[in-house]
Formats: C-alpha cells, structure tokens, sequence
C-alpha cells in the first residue's frame, strides 16, 4: 500500500448524498465490464448543483466534460458526506475516476463502511473546516503513516482523525483481503 | 446488565448473552435482500471472491425483489434484470421474484412484509438503505454495499459496530391530520441529516402503538434520512398479529430494558404538533405546512416504500374522493399487492381506484419508479424546474430526476390536498 496521497483538491459542501456522487440514472452500468465502468468515472460528482462543485469559487466541474477521469485525487468536504443510499456505485464511481481518498468532517455510515470494506477510497475524518480553509486545485499530500494532510500549496500541514477500528481493512485493502488475512472466510463459512 | 431491543438482537445475532455499545462484533444474517440495481454487481463480487462455482451460504435466506427499474425500455435495466434471473437459476434461490411473471412483487422493503420474511428478533441486511424500514417488526434490518452483502452471500455473517440507541417517544392521541411521516419529519428537523448517524432509533410511545404496521414501517424507513443504522419498534399484539397471518416461521421477541442506557431520550405530544414538510434539498428542512402553504407545485406523488403502501392511499382517498387534481399526480403503488388492493379496499363506498381515476390522477404500475429518478423514461420522473409534492423520503438535490427541480417531502394526506389545490396546503383545509 502507498504511503503518501498526492494530488489535486476538489472542495465539496456538506451533505453530498450519493445521488449527487452518482446520479441514479446511471446505475444500469455494468461494475465490471471495462468499456461501461468508464461511464461511473465520467458521471462521478456529476449530480452537484454546478455552483457547489469546486469550491470556494463554485462551477467547477469534477469530470470535464467529454472526460472519463478527474484531474482532482483528493475530495475535501463537509459533514455527512455520502448520505442517502446505499450504492456502492459511489465510491466506486469516485476511485474509477482517479480520487484516492476523501477527507470530510463526517461521514454516513454505509458510504463509510463501502469504502473501506470495497477498498475505493480511503475515508479521512478532519475535526476542522478543511473545505473552508482549502481552495479546489490547492496541491495536497497525505502521509498515511503519520496521518496528516500537507497542503502544499498553502504550505500548511493539518493532523487527520485515525482511522481506528477500520484501518486494518484499510490496509488490507478491502474487507476479503482483511478477512483472508485474519481466517475468518474459511472459519465463518456455515 | 440492562440493554436496548437492538443490543439484544445483536447479541442473539452474536451469541453472546450482551454486547456494549460501540464493540464490533460479526453477525449471523438471518436474511439478506438485494434488488436490481445492486444484486449484479453483487453477484459479480461473490464469484470473484468465492469462485464461480461457489454457491451461496444459505438459498433459502437470500431475497431478491427487483424493483428499481422495471418498467423501462433502458437495455442496461433489462439487463440487470437478466443477471438477477441467471444467478437465482445456478443458485436455485426460491425467493426470487422475477419481473414479468405473477411472483413480481414490487418494492422490496414492502414486499418483504407481505411475505413474511420480517420476523421479530432477527438481523436483516439488504443493499438499500431503506432496508430499515422492516425494524417496525421489532428486528434488526440494515443497508450495506454490495462488497458486505456479497461477503455475507458467502460466509453468512457480517462485521457490525453495536450501535447506541436514541429514543423518541411520542404520547397521546394521534389526530386524524397527523401520520407516520409527519412525524418522522418532525424528529429529522430537529436532529438532522446526520442526527443518528450510526446509531438506532427506537420508536416507542402511545401513539406509535396506535399506528398499523404500514405506519410503522413508514417510521423507521426514514431513520436512514438521520442517518441512523436502524430504525426499531417494540413488538406487541399488531406486530404479532401482522407476522402470524404471513409466516409460520418461529421468532424471539425482545424489549428494551427499562434502565437501558440511550445516547438521547426525545418527547413529542403528538396532539399538539403539526403536518410538516420537508421543503428542498434536504430531509432535515423542515416546516409546517401552513407556513409554506401557497407554494405553487408542478406536480404531486403518492408512491414508493415510504409513501406507497394502502394505509397511505386510504389517507389521500380521503382528501381526493369527490375532488379533481389541478396538477399531474402520480399515483404508484409499492407492490402488486398494493395495486390490487386499490381495486378492493374502499372509502365511503367507493374503491380507492375509482376514487383516484375520478379525480384525474394518473395510476402507475408498481416499482420505486420516479422517487430516485431513474432511467429517463421512468414514469413521474422530475423535469426542468418542477416542484414537486412528494410522499417519498428522500430530496437531495436531482434525487427525482432533474437537478433543477425542488422537492417537497409530505404525507399522503399533504400530497393529496396539493394535488387538489396546486399549492402546498394543510390537510386540515379538507378534512
């Protein structure tokens, strides 16, 4: 596993729910198939209102139009990120076009329990307004060991939540691996 | 040591004789349920991780309900559908209930009450968030992803933080304006999106257990809009009752201990509250209804797990028989059964069905159709700069289709009088 995140930050409000990470209409898309997987990377983030995509400034989008990725690694955002339902589309849809990791004030519990159990994106806590303080297109580092996030643009390094419980799946790589590690697909298996 | 209905469940679950709040601890699953839009890639997982021919841990408890996307010509839909059809097959699922025969059912957290898999007690995990709507049955009942069910598809079992229980408790008499949702509304302006963020929410107070099971379930299927992990409802003689006349599978009943610790305790009267809405974008943005009452609307829907059950149609019956519509109102009835029950259940010696038809309301076939969108030829689907009245849960921005569209969560009883006025308007002007 890496042990630094790098890249661009795309700054996001607060309850973004999953509709907007991955609008509905697009869920008929295969997860599997290469050719329709592009299709989540190209709708990722496309149902945000336009002036709350990219903030502080707003109309930014997070795929560019005729694009099936996103030039922004790290998604920065307020509480309650991934609330609504429980599509694993969303996350997914996020990783195919090219996040790592978000870092939010709060998360909803199936979003956060997807990403880590699925592997997508790595789900970082802030007890600081980061989406006030961080402007989308800001160059930003994670160091997953000391759990910190560098914007090195701004030139300032702020301290993340440990993942705790879950940073064990985290590492691993997503819930099979942790439980293959661990023996507890051979053992559970009635 | 005293405990929560839902710790109880969990250490049943568990076999354990008591969990802590905040533990982590694997669950046996009793039922896992999955649907259209996310039983493929599912389906996709467990082979990937198990083999191909790995078969799954128990047939008998895996449910599958398609309902998102049915009556759509979207190939990638029918598609979906396919998969669903050819994995049931190889696995020889017998509670599988495929689009275009009479087993179709509809939307799956209603359907599952129909047939009696909701059974008090037990742990249910489904890839829907609303599959919270079956704690009304005094079990445990959960959305995950598509990874988790597949783990479980082929272990059985699930990691699970013990959640800390909230209670809200509501006393008196429910009037005949007020419903499930009014008061669900209620609770979610005043703790918010994130309000019970991976806790549990009991239910418990005269006036739920005055409530029928649809009632019930409309109650806990919203716990999810708070952010909850479960919403949950103590058993008695309605639960029972309701259970009995659809399975004759076994179950445990549990209560929470009286010196049970929760993280919040809330009180409502529910004599002195009033209909809500919540206005867009957002579940938590609440108001009364006579506040907002004028605000021209485009349109009007009475449908999915939250809305479209026959006790919601009753309520809007009551306030349509008699009355034409001034806006398209789309009626939707959650399952089959449902739909023909509009045709056999009456209000004031009329069927609900003719009742609708007469006041000029369009009745759809049954799915979760136009409450999350879906693909563009859906049926009451949000266009442009709607305004819409809607009995659904959810109104996030472009959650009914277009991203320029406002959504106004409400009962059926609000849905109905807006539909006849073509303004927000409190049921009370009607009944």
């Amino acid at each position: 596993m890496e042990t630094i995140i790098q890249g661009k930050a795309y700054v996001l409000g607060k309850n973004i729910d999953t509709d907007q990470i991955i609008p509905a209409e697009h869920l008929v898309y295969s997860l599997s198939d290469p050719e329709e997987v592009k299709m989540y990377g190209k709708y990722a983030l496309s149902g945000v209102p336009p002036e709350q995509g990219g903030l502080p400034e707003g109309d930014v989008p997070f795929v560019q139009e005729g694009s099936y990725d996103s030039p922004y690694t790290i998604i920065i955002a307020g509480p309650n990120f991934g609330c609504g339902s429980s599509r694993e589309h969303a996350p997914f849809a996020l990783q195919v076009a090219g996040a790592k990791a978000i870092v939010a004030e709060s998360y909803a519990r199936i979003f956060y329990r997807n990403c880590v159990d699925g592997g997508f994106v790595i789900p970082y806590e802030t007890l600081q307004q980061l989406n006030k303080m961080i402007l989308t297109g800001d160059e930003l580092s994670i160091d997953i060991k000391a759990n910190t996030l560098t914007n090195l643009t701004q030139n300032v390094t702020y301290q993340l939540k440990p993942l705790g419980d879950v940073a064990n799946i985290v590492q691993a790589g997503g819930i099979f691996e942790y439980a293959r590690k661990n023996d507890l697909m051979a053992s559970s298996q009635a | 040591m005293a405990q929560t209905i839902t710790q109880k469940i969990f250490a049943r679950a568990a076999n354990r004789k008591f969990v802590d709040a905040g533990e982590s601890v694997w669950l046996n699953v009793d039922v896992l349920l999955t649907h259209d839009v996310c039983g493929p890639p599912t389906f996709d997982i467990f082979k990937h991780e198990f083999g191909t021919d790995a078969k799954v841990w128990n047939p008998e408890k895996v449910v599958v309900l398609p309902d998102h996307y049915i009556f759509t010509e979207n190939e990638h839909a029918h598609r979906n559908i396919d998969l669903l059809r050819q994995f049931a097959a190889k696995q020889g699922l017998p509670n599988y209930y495929d689009v275009g025969t009479d087993r179709y059912r509809g939307v799956c957290h209603v359907a599952l009450a129909e047939e009696g898999f909701n059974l008090p007690g037990t742990v249910l995990f489904g890839t829907d968030s609303h599959t919270c709507t079956s704690g009304a049955f005094g079990m445990f009942g959960s959305g995950i992803g598509n990874t988790d069910a597949a783990f479980i598809l082929g272990t059985g079992k699930l990691w699970e933080k013990v959640p800390e229980s909230m209670k809200f408790t509501f006393e008196g008499q429910m009037p005949e304006y007020l419903t499930a949702k009014d008061l669900i509304l209620q609770i979610l302006g005043d703790i918010g999106t994130d309000g019970a963020t991976y806790r549990a929410m009991e239910f418990d107070g005269e006036a739920v257990y005055s409530l029928p099971m649809d009632e019930r379930m409309t109650l806990c299927n919203m716990a999810i809009e708070a952010g909850g992990m479960n919403g949950i409802i103590g058993v008695d003689a309605v639960t029972e009752a309701f259970v009995k006349a659809r399975t004759s599978k076994p179950y445990e009943v549990f209560a929470s201990d009286p010196d049970a610790t929760y993280h919040s305790m809330y009180r409502y009267q529910v004599d002195k509250m009033e209909p809500v809405v919540a206005m867009p974008h957002s579940p938590d943005n609440r108001a009364t209804v006579r506040s907002v009452a004028g605000t021209p609307i485009t349109k009007s829907y009475i449908g999915s797990c939250t809305g479209g059950k026959l006790t919601d149609f009753m309520l809007a019956a009551k306030i349509l028989k008699g009355r034409k519509v001034a806006v398209t109102t789309n009626i939707v009835p959650a399952t089959v059964l449902v739909a023909s029950q509009l045709a056999t259940e009456s209000y004031e010696g009329e069927t609900l069905r003719k009742i609708f038809e007469d006041a000029g309301c369009s009745i759809a076939l049954p799915s979760c159709a136009a409450c999350l969108g879906g693909p563009a030829d859906t049926v009451g689907r949000s266009v442009d700069n709607d305004v819409v009245v809607s009995t659904t849960n959810r109104n996030f921005p472009g959650r009914m289709g277009s991203k320029h569209a406002g959504v106004y969560l409400a009962s059926p009883l609000t849905a109905a009088a807006s539909a006849v006025t073509g303004k927000l308007t409190d049921p009370r002007d009607f009944l």
